[in-house]
């Protein structure tokens, strides 16, 4: 159970909210409160577009417990937009192969069960291929 | 039918002008043919009720779904989140049996904490439901917007004739101020009645339904008695609306309850996705509207009839404004996620469905 934690941080794991620091303007994800570019205090809330590009990929066949239902899936490092780097889940691939540089999107998606079939449920980001209009 | 004919002053207004200011749809990506279906249970294709059905993914639900479409509404009436003071998610197969949905997806769009937030449950009409309420907080002046969405991903037995058509998508509908509206709804009116036609219990995972019991006396009689209502106690017909949008169980029930409202296949076409998307439960009218308001013009009119089985129908008649035009760019359309396809085969419904016992 870690129903605090998930909890604490549901902000920037729903909504990919972090920091921009008023100093340097450097956006900051995760929030750390510190700016890591001048190392200036930085607290103000930032809600990043969502928008990124792969840096690198794998795909996880041997999934750690809570996940093992849905292998086989891809972990990334997705470079966003602002700047910052982060692992996320890709979804919603279909038949696409997954490439370096690939344009990428933020969604929202359930991300494991706490536990078993009664535990509570985890929401998070992931991304999946920029969709088309 | 018996039941009195509703008299003038039942039709539900506003003290001030509602309307929609912004609108998003959602459809997951996978799609599971009625003849893949037919494949594993019938052995045959003759007389499937649609062509194929969306299925979501195993990281999505009715959260996740709401999540999307509602900043798709969020992004066409470019307001800020915290001017919401109402998230509201019908639905029947809300994630939780107890805590809401509603919740999440407040804080993931960021509209929480100062909302009313709850999930409703009227099966397919629980998102209209919602609506009529948030055209209340609204018109009364509580509230400038409100955010109401319906959203299933239904489950049939396997081998039932729902699993042929119980499809996952939905839309979220913010509405506001009717001086700021794409579309402004003019009236809306209710007609409810105990009917047992479809149900599930607590505990039961699969729902159970009155056979023939469905059709005339529940979808028909509720559906044709709203919409008609409406209709008379605004002076309008059938004539008066460009398009009409009724739930959509399957292809031909719709078909059949606008001619008997007076409405031709041209009228409903654009709002018709059951064949394509399948019956999206308490989505179903809703994301019918989308695909409308996708392609309506200004001055167009729209008819909306919903229903859920137990039963009861929500009608509404919508007026296009000018805003529409410049508003519906701003986000994804309901073509652009019906156009978002991949087919999968009765084994991959079956996992990304849990059908699978793991342990
Ligand atoms: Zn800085």
């Amino acid at each position: 159970m870690e129903i605090p934690r998930h909890w604490r941080i549901k902000k920037q794991r729903y909504a990919l909210v972090g920091e921009v620091c008023p100093h340097c303007d450097a956006k900051i994800f995760p929030p750390r409160d510190v700016c890591p570019e001048c190392g200036g205090e930085a607290k103000t809330p930032f809600a990043f577009t969502g928008r990124g590009e792969i840096y690198s990929y794998t795909v996880m066949n041997d999934a750690p417990a809570g996940y093992q239902e849905s292998t086989p899936y891809t972990v990334a490092l997705v470079k966003l937009q602002e700047g910052p780097m982060v692992t996320a889940q890709l979804t919603d691939l279909g038949s696409q192969p997954v490439e370096i540089g690939m344009p990428v999107e933020m969604v929202t998606r359930r991300i494991r069960s706490d536990g078993d079939e009664r535990g509570m449920l985890v929401y998070g980001y992931k991304f999946r291929p920029v969709m088309q209009a | 039918m018996s039941e009195t004919q509703p008299q003038k002053d039942l039709l539900l207004k506003t003290n001030r002008s509602v309307g929609i200011v912004g609108y998003g749809a959602y459809v997951p990506q996978y799609r599971l043919p009625a003849a893949e279906v037919a494949r594993v249970w019938a052995g045959g294709e003759e007389g499937l009720p649609i062509k194929e059905k969306a299925v979501p993914g195993m990281d999505e639900d009715v959260i996740t779904m709401s999540i999307e479409a509602s900043r798709n509404a969020l992004k066409r009436a470019g307001i800020s989140p915290e001017e919401l003071r109402a998230v509201w998610i019908g639905s029947e197969s809300h994630p939780y049996a107890v805590k809401p949905s509603g919740t999440v997806v407040a804080e993931a769009i960021g509209a929480s904490p100062s909302i009313q937030s709850g999930d409703w449950e009227f099966a397919c009409k629980a998102g209209t439901e919602a609506m009529v309420a948030a055209m209340g907080l609204v018109g009364s002046g509580m509230a400038r917007y409100a955010l109401a969405v319906g959203m299933d991903t239904a489950q049939g037995r396997p081998g039932d004739a729902l699993e042929y058509t119980a499809g996952a998508g939905g839309a979220a509908y913010i509405l506001g101020p009717g001086e700021e509206s794409l579309a402004v709804i003019e009236a809306s009116y209710s007609f409810v009645s105990d009917t047992p036609d479809f149900w599930r219990r607590a505990e039961a995972k699969y729902p159970e339904h009155g056979q023939r019991f469905t059709g005339e006396p529940a979808y028909f009689h509720h559906i044709s008695s709203a919409g008609k209502a409406l209709m008379q106690m605004m002076g309008t017909s059938a004539g008066d609306y460009q398009y009409a949008v009724f739930h959509q169980p399957n292809t031909k029930f719709p078909q059949r309850v606008a001619g008997m409202l007076g409405f031709s296949a041209e009228q409903i076409k654009p709002g018709l996705l059951v064949p394509v998307i399948g019956n999206t439960y308490a989505g179903a009218a809703m994301i019918g509207l989308t695909a409308t308001l996708d392609v309506a013009q200004p001055g167009d009119r729209i008819l909306m009839v919903s229903f859920g089985s137990g039963a009861g129908s929500d009608a509404f008649s919508i007026l296009v404004t000018d805003a529409l035009l410049e508003r519906r760019e701003k986000a994804l359309r309901t073509a652009d996620y019906i156009a978002r396809r991949t087919e999968i085969d009765y084994a991959t419904y079956v996992r990304l469905r849990g059908k699978l016992a793991m342990k």
